[in-house]
């Protein structure tokens, strides 16, 4: 008989194929609409008002705002993707399939978060062609960019998952991305330089968990940014241990999905 | 070994609603077993906790002799799960749904195709298979989680009203596909207000009340400890009130119908004759309720008696 171990490669490369194909039948409403905006801040920001800017921490200000654009549609995508699947699973019961199963929870949550991240990473993909409308985007540090993307999508997703585990309406899905998640990525250094705030309000920046990505991300493109690449890894990992671990525990206890 | 042994089961929803309140049953290997109870009985929530989507309050529960808090993994396997209501995600085809419940037991892909394809031909969804779930009726709809239940193959297969609103037709097509899988080995055990049903398919049955067993055994045996029978009859002509007939309880429901209650192995031939040296004549008669109905009406109190009337 298989191992159980082996059972569950199989299956979470079932729930990674299933979590691909909700949001590719949806492409309309998942991929394309990132796209969209992505397309109008680059031609506002970047050429209309970006002409006048004239340079950021030393870019043209559309290279500077690009690497921001491209971070808040994974951060965006790879929440809503992890946060509407696993709502709507636990919402329509079909979340009893996998609580059926010999699936560890491990494996559960790994699997929402792989396609919240895959879901980010097309997103990301497609934003960034579209900047190549207005900009060469040459990247200085490939791998570190493609660690900060995928990792900052890993603790999104992660994200994602705690806030359907709490849900208990289509409401409660909406309140933390509109109240939290979007102030915190425009504050996180996406049009601007923080270097650029007065004292108090940069301070305050630096409590952001938000700006160590874009910051991170951008220093993966452009070469420079207003943060130390090894203090935006150690943010973004550090996070992503504390939320993995809040997510297994809530998996583990049954909260939100078992009487 | 027996497929299941739940002892001293009991389940106390967050609420504070005691649904199971020490629940002791056993199911053979290979048996065909009802689960019957009123509406909000704890068939549901038995299940549930057989199943891990419930966690229990107290007690214990074995599958083939696995304990489920120690051994979940290798209960899970055993179990194949038809849940009362519907929880499939509708957006998805058939085909995705069969094949990704299979992915979740570990069978990869070729094999899990080969299986939906079987089992989804067995049920006569094939035809469905690459539309929506949603655009299902809702018999079919039952079926499909039939045919999801069963993709692993299971030992054990539990159905939470398998048969509610669907046609007699299907029904009965329903039970001979249940009757083959059973005779191939697989353990069934079905919770349905069907009572003919269960008297059809069932080898055994429990009868739980307020989180209770409050009978267990063989059906037939059971039914050899019904002491009663009712009959309808309808008459030529309306009488006003219902005759007194000795040894017979009749009851008057409308003007030329008579409900009569007569203890099983008396002779009809003298309730006929009372009734004709009255004068009444009666033009046909049928059995008001099958014998297990009649029974569980008996154990489980006048409330359903009542409401079971009124559907007559
Ligand atoms: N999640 C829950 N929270 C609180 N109470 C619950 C919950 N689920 C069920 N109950 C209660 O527990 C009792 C048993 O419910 P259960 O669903 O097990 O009944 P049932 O025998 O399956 O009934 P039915 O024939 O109507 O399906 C009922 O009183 C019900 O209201
Ligand atoms: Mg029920």
């Amino acid at each position: 008989m298989q191992s159980i171990a082996a059972i569950n490669v199989v299956a979470f490369k079932t729930i990674v194929t299933k979590e691909i194909r909700r949001f590719m039948r949806i492409w309309v409403q998942t991929i394309v609409p990132p796209a969209v905006s992505a397309l109008l801040y680059m031609m506002i920001f970047g050429t209309l008002i970006g002409s006048r800017v004239g340079e950021m921490d030393g870019h043209r200000y559309i290279d500077f705002i690009v690497p921001g654009i491209i971070m808040m549609a994974v951060i965006t995508n790879s929440y809503s993707n992890s946060v509407s699947s696993f709502f709507g699973a636990k919402f329509q019961h079909h979340l009893e399939e996998l609580l059926i199963a010999p699936v560890h929870n491990v494996v559960i949550l790994a699997g929402f978060v792989a396609g919240g991240v895959c879901r980010g990473l097309i997103v990301g993909a497609l934003v960034a062609a579209v900047s190549l409308f207005f900009t060469r985007l040459s990247v200085e540090n490939p791998l570190t960019t493609v660690l900060v993307v995928v990792l900052t999508s890993t603790l999104f997703s992660i994200a994602g998952v705690i806030n359907s585990v709490f849900a208990k309406g289509f409401d409660d899905i909406s309140i933390i991305p509109n109240f939290v998640l979007t102030p915190l990525t425009y504050l996180g250094g996406i049009f601007y330089s923080v270097k650029l705030l007065p004292d108090f309000w940069q301070g305050l920046s630096y409590i952001n968990p938000v700006l160590y990505m874009i910051n991170g991300f951008r220093f993966g493109i452009l070469g420079s940014s207003d943060i130390s690449i090894g203090w935006s890894f150690v943010v973004i990992l550090s996070f992503i241990v504390i939320l993995a671990s809040v997510a297994l525990y809530l998996l583990n206890k049954g909260v939100g999905i078992k009487s | 070994m027996k497929a299941l042994e739940i002892s001293g089961l009991k389940k106390t929803y967050d609420n504070g609603h005691v649904a199971l309140n020490g629940v002791d049953l056993t199911v053979d290997k290979g048996d065909f077993f009802a689960l019957l109870g009123p509406n909000g009985a704890g068939k549901s929530t038995t299940i549930g906790i057989i199943s891990s989507l419930v966690n229990a309050s107290e007690g214990a529960v074995k599958i083939h002799g696995h304990d489920l808090t120690t051994e979940r993994n290798q209960c899970k396997l055993l179990i194949g799960l038809v849940p009362q209501e519907f929880n499939f995600n509708v957006f998805e085809s058939p085909v995705n749904i069969l094949v990704t419940q299979a992915g979740y037991y570990g069978i990869p892909g070729s094999v899990a195709e080969e299986r939906a394809e079987r089992y989804l031909k067995l049920l006569e969804l094939w035809d469905k298979k690459d539309r929506p779930a949603r655009e299902m009726s809702g018999g079919m709809k039952r079926r499909l989680m039939i045919a999801r239940a069963l993709v692993h193959q299971p030992a054990v297969l539990i159905l939470d009203e398998p048969t509610a609103g669907v046609d007699i037709e299907i029904r009965r097509s329903m039970w001979t596909f249940l009757e083959d899988i059973n005779k191939e080995g697989t353990t069934i055990i079905l919770t349905t207000h069907y009572l003919e049903e269960a008297e059809t398919l069932c080898r055994n049955v429990a009868i739980i009340d307020d989180g209770k067993i409050i009978e267990q055994g063989e059906v037939a045996e059971l039914l050899s400890r019904s002491q009663y029978q009712s009959f309808v009859f309808d008459l030529k002509a309306p009488v006003d009130k219902a005759p007194a007939l000795d040894g017979f309880k009749v009851t008057r429901c409308e003007g030329n119908r008579l409900d009569v209650e007569m203890p099983l192995g008396d002779s009809l031939n003298t309730l006929f004759e009372l009734l004709g040296r009255q004068g009444i004549e009666v033009v046909s008669m049928r059995n008001k309720t099958n014998r297990l109905e009649e029974f569980f009406l008996r154990l489980v109190g006048d409330d359903e008696n009542d409401s079971e009337e009124e559907a007559n």
